[in-house]
């Protein structure tokens, strides 16, 4: 056992402290001892995708991160995504819409890593998307319904502007 | 808990971290952590101490030298250098190539020092470093020198750097002149590591004969290349297929490992055909910027 460190993050706008190994990643430290698993942990080496959550209004993998990086950061997950109230963010609801999933796996990687990238560019092509969500590996809708579910969440995001 | 227990050390500045690697023992540095990390989760690397520069400010951000010249901090991001409008107006190449790097979420990590460090064989950065003739910045706590990118790779994924050096940045300075250019990659998947790819900086004179022009190959050899002998081939004339054909002769001298994915030939055969199309793409590309800057 190595040495513990003291972590405190702000996880959907809740503080969370605990003492922890510096080798925990974050989505480790997310899921298990925040009990919050939404967050899905696919490949652990940065490929899939799944485990993409927000830091400090960023996009990153939390299997190539460590928790003790976060320390003091602000942390959106999949679970801050809906309203308070549970309306779902529309990302969510045109991926319901469109049939943007199937066995939900990918989802939450899927649906972090969009809703980060329509805040910076709100008018993506159908292109851009791909390239987007070619860090995000899905193995059951072969992406179509995920593309047309992220270009309808953008027009809808930039109508309710 | 995938990673092998290590020891954690976070410095806030330049010499806090010099310090670190010069005292402690089997020591890694973690920039974005983005090649790193996964080593680390599959146990490739069980470093006894782990030294995490992600608070060192000093190593953070873009700023000009008094020559024109862009320095760009080791712990920069890629997004940062993606969004950067003055790199983008000066260099326009680095951001066409910054779309290749890795995915959205990784460029939010990954940082400019991190991948000339790791120096994979197919990296973009490296290959663009190699264009521009960057000047890589290591220091110790003994002192600071600089390095070619051209001096740098010393073998497979191996960077010209001492156990107790920490790179810090890294020096590029623009083309003055009106310019094309052009960056190409072929990878099974975007994203993907590449097969190769291609860069090119091309300008041309008031005939269109080509004026100046530097390329570079990625994913073929340990480093990123730069084509000395096509560059001059190409020097003085115009673009034509015959020319730029005769010219990606070249890639057949480079040493080209196989790997488990594809041949040496094969990478090579690719990286000439895609050698051909940058040069003719950057050609057209200066002749346009020429005639209307």
């Amino acid at each position: 056992m190595s040495t513990l460190h003291a972590v405190e993050m702000t996880i959907n706008g809740q503080s969370y402290q605990a003492d922890i190994e510096a080798r925990i990643t974050l989505a480790d430290f997310i899921r298990h001892t925040c009990g919050l698993t939404g967050t899905h942990v696919g490949c652990e080496h940065g490929v899939c995708g799944a485990c993409t959550l927000k830091v400090d209004g960023r996009a990153v993998r939390s299997c190539t991160m460590y928790a003790v990086q976060a320390d003091g950061a602000s942390v959106t997950t999949v679970e801050g995504l809906a309203q308070p109230d549970g309306t779902l963010h529309p990302v969510q609801q045109a991926f319901t819409d469109c049939n943007g999933l199937q066995c939900g796996f990918c989802t939450p990687g899927m649906q972090m890593t969009i809703a980060a990238y329509l805040e910076e560019n709100p008018n993506p092509t159908e292109r851009e998307i791909r390239e987007l969500i070619s860090g995000n590996i899905c193995r059951c809708t072969g992406y179509q319904g995920i593309v047309r579910a992220a270009l309808d969440a953008a027009q809808k995001l930039r109508e309710a502007r | 808990m995938k990673p092998a227990a290590f020891d954690y050390h976070r410095p806030q500045s330049l010499s806090e971290a010099t310090e670190m690697l010069a005292s402690l023992p089997d020591a890694k540095l973690l920039a974005g952590g983005q090649s790193l990390g996964p080593m680390l989760n599959f146990r490739y690397l069980m470093p006894e101490n782990l030294i995490d520069l992600n608070r060192v400010t000093e190593l953070q951000g873009l700023s000009r030298l008094p020559d024109g010249g862009i320095r760009i901090g080791a712990m920069t991001r890629q997004y940062q250098l993606e969004q950067d409008a003055a790199l983008h107006r000066e260099i326009p190449i680095f951001r066409e190539a910054l779309r290749w790097v890795g995915h959205y979420a990784t460029r939010n990590r990954g940082t400019m020092g991190g991948s000339l460090s790791h120096l994979d064989p197919a990296a973009e950065l490296p290959g663009i470093c190699a264009l521009l003739d960057a000047e890589i910045g290591v220091q110790s706590s003994s002192g600071r020198r600089t390095i070619s990118i051209h001096d740098w790779p010393v073998g497979f994924m191996q960077a010209n750097i001492g156990e107790d050096e920490l790179l810090t940045d890294i020096v590029v300075r623009p083309w003055t002149q009106p310019h094309g250019f052009s960056f190409l990659e072929m990878s099974r998947r975007h994203g993907d590591f590449a097969i190769a790819g291609v860069a090119c900086l091309l300008a041309v004179d008031a005939q269109s004969h080509i004026e100046k022009v530097a390329v570079s190959v990625i994913g073929v050899s340990n480093g990123a290349a730069r084509l000395r002998q096509a560059e001059k081939a190409l020097v003085g004339s115009a673009c034509t297929d015959d020319l730029v054909r005769a010219a990606s002769q070249e890639i057949e001298q480079l040493e080209a490992p196989a790997d488990a994915h594809h041949s040496g030939d094969f990478r090579k055969r690719t990286a000439k055909t895609l050698f051909c199309r940058a040069v003719q793409k950057a050609y057209e590309d200066a002749i346009k910027r020429r005639s209307a800057p």
